[in-house]
């Protein structure tokens, strides 16, 4: 076996040690509190799954995209909050190491990654933009001539409070057009997040995700000025975000079904030979969840194939953001359909919070996933798309 | 075909900026193309030029400039070069 093989593999061992002896005994208190996963996360940066992703060039571990996509759904079996937390901090830190500049700020700061294992968080949604990624209204803002501010309202910011840096997108300048964006890396100490509401939400509870003004005053290196925001979108950062949003919706769907199956297995042994109507019901949810599978896993694939192409080109066309759309669009509905139908299967102990077949948080959790930048607005898009795209 | 291609930017990219101000080589998406602007650009070249232009082709940086509309475009059909 390769040493890099060896490393992958240790990676989603010490992962799926860690979902299921960290995040699986907290997962309740974290739901139930809408507190911040903090053991999970602690351990994760212990064991320096918070870098590993990192190119070994930079003195990273060079994980694969497939091994970072596995670790999401071990988490997502577990706990919900927990995984999109470590998801949502390998889009940001993915969408650095693809479009770093040699030689920038940027490069240094993946290396110091790597011993620091910081947290990032992003502000990408803005107050006034109608949910579109690709519009910014606040701006990089000169101080002089090697320090910029700026100030941007977020309607949520995930988990902004426990981050150690901030992954923030605005114009390029005040006079830039909306489209024409860039992204800034801002340290907590260099920011400040002032909350403008709560967290108290039907799932994804632990993510602590209120609104807030963010105010941030940096020197000018860290806004990635080179790269325009619209290509990371294009060819990570939106892809990536659907790709791995998917891994851990999926893991928490096949918790959900291995409840339900646990709770058949149980009522076969108590009365055998006798017909169980539940039984047929779970056989109706496996095929639910075969299917979300295979597209989770089609769509992972062909984003690795495309992202080895020389300039990513494919990544860049409508095709692709049409499937990547369409990825999220249908794992968000079956994510949330599975364990509906695995609530149908336990009946009133999937119902109770507190029985091994409760499923309540994993349906909470999974409904979340059509409001994640929303479904409405992805058809949209799509709808959009289709009268000039070809080959769908 | 610069014209043609100027017309149909006129039309529907709902530029911030005044179109005769921008060269050739302006950046659409900087002067304030939005993605579904750009679908309605590219619906009226496929139009007026009786084309269609291939997934290949369909990227922010083939529809990013009139030159490279133009490039685009005349690779084609390139009987519109002249």
């Amino acid at each position: 076996m390769s040493i890099a093989v060896e490393r992958e593999q240790e990676l989603l061992e010490a992962v799926g040690t860690i979902a299921r002896e960290v995040a699986a005994v907290n997962a309740s208190a974290v739901d139930r509190d809408s507190r911040f996963p903090i053991e999970t996360i602690d351990a994760l940066r212990e064991c320096g799954a918070l870098s590993s992703v990192i190119p070994t060039e930079l003195g990273g571990d060079g994980i694969s995209f497939e091994t970072i996509a596995q670790c999401c759904l071990e988490l997502g079996r577990h706990c919900g909050a927990s995984a999109m937390v470590f998801a949502m901090h390998q889009i940001q830190l993915l969408s650095i190491v693809r479009h770093y500049e040699r030689g920038s700020w940027f490069e240094q700061y993946l290396r110091d990654q790597v011993s620091e294992q910081r947290l990032i968080a992003s502000v990408t949604s803005e107050v006034g933009t109608g949910g579109d990624m690709g519009r910014s209204i606040a701006a990089v803002i000169d101080v002089d001539a090697d320090t910029v501010r700026f100030e941007k309202q977020a309607p949520t910011v995930s988990y902004g409070a426990y981050a150690h840096d901030l992954l923030t997108t605005l114009r390029r300048s005040e006079t830039a057009e909306p489209g024409d964006q860039v992204m800034a890396l801002s340290s907590q100490e260099q920011t400040e997040l002032e909350p403008t509401g709560t967290w108290d939400v039907l799932g994804m509870r632990g993510t602590c995700s209120p609104g807030c003004v963010v105010r941030a005053t940096f020197p000018r290196r860290q806004v990635m000025a080179a790269t325009p925001f619209s290509r990371v979108a294009a060819e990570s950062m939106v892809p990536i975000s659907h790709i791995l949003w998917s891994h851990l919706w999926l893991g928490i769907a096949e918790d959900a079904f291995d409840r339900a199956r646990s709770f058949v297995r149980a009522s076969a042994k108590r009365r055998p030979g006798e017909p169980i109507p539940a039984a047929q019901r779970l056989s109706h949810v496996m095929s639910e969840l075969s299917m979300l599978r295979a597209e989770v896993e089609s769509a992972r694939n062909g984003f690795v194939v495309a992202s080895a192409q020389p300039g990513r080109e494919e990544l860049s066309t409508m095709a692709s953001a049409l499937r990547f759309n369409n990825l999220k669009i249908a794992a968000s509905e079956h994510a949330a359909d599975i364990c509906r139908g695995a609530l149908d299967v336990c009946g009133i102990v999937g119902f109770k919070n507190d029985t091994p077949f409760s499923v309540g948080r994993h349906l909470r959790d999974t409904m979340s996933a059509a409001l994640m930048i929303a479904n409405d607005r992805i058809h949209n898009t799509n709808a959009s798309l289709l009268l000039i795209a070809k080959e769908i | 075909m610069n014209e043609k291609i100027r017309q149909a930017i006129g039309d529907h990219a709902r530029l911030g900026v005044d179109l005769d101000t921008l060269s050739d080589d302006a950046d659409l998406y900087q002067a304030g193309m939005s993605s579904h602007a750009s679908v309605n650009v590219m619906l009226a070249l496929e139009d007026a030029f009786d084309i269609e232009f291939p997934d290949r082709m369909l990227t922010r940086t083939v529809f990013e400039s009139i030159a490279s509309i133009r490039a685009a475009l005349t690779e084609l059909q390139p009987s519109l070069a002249g």
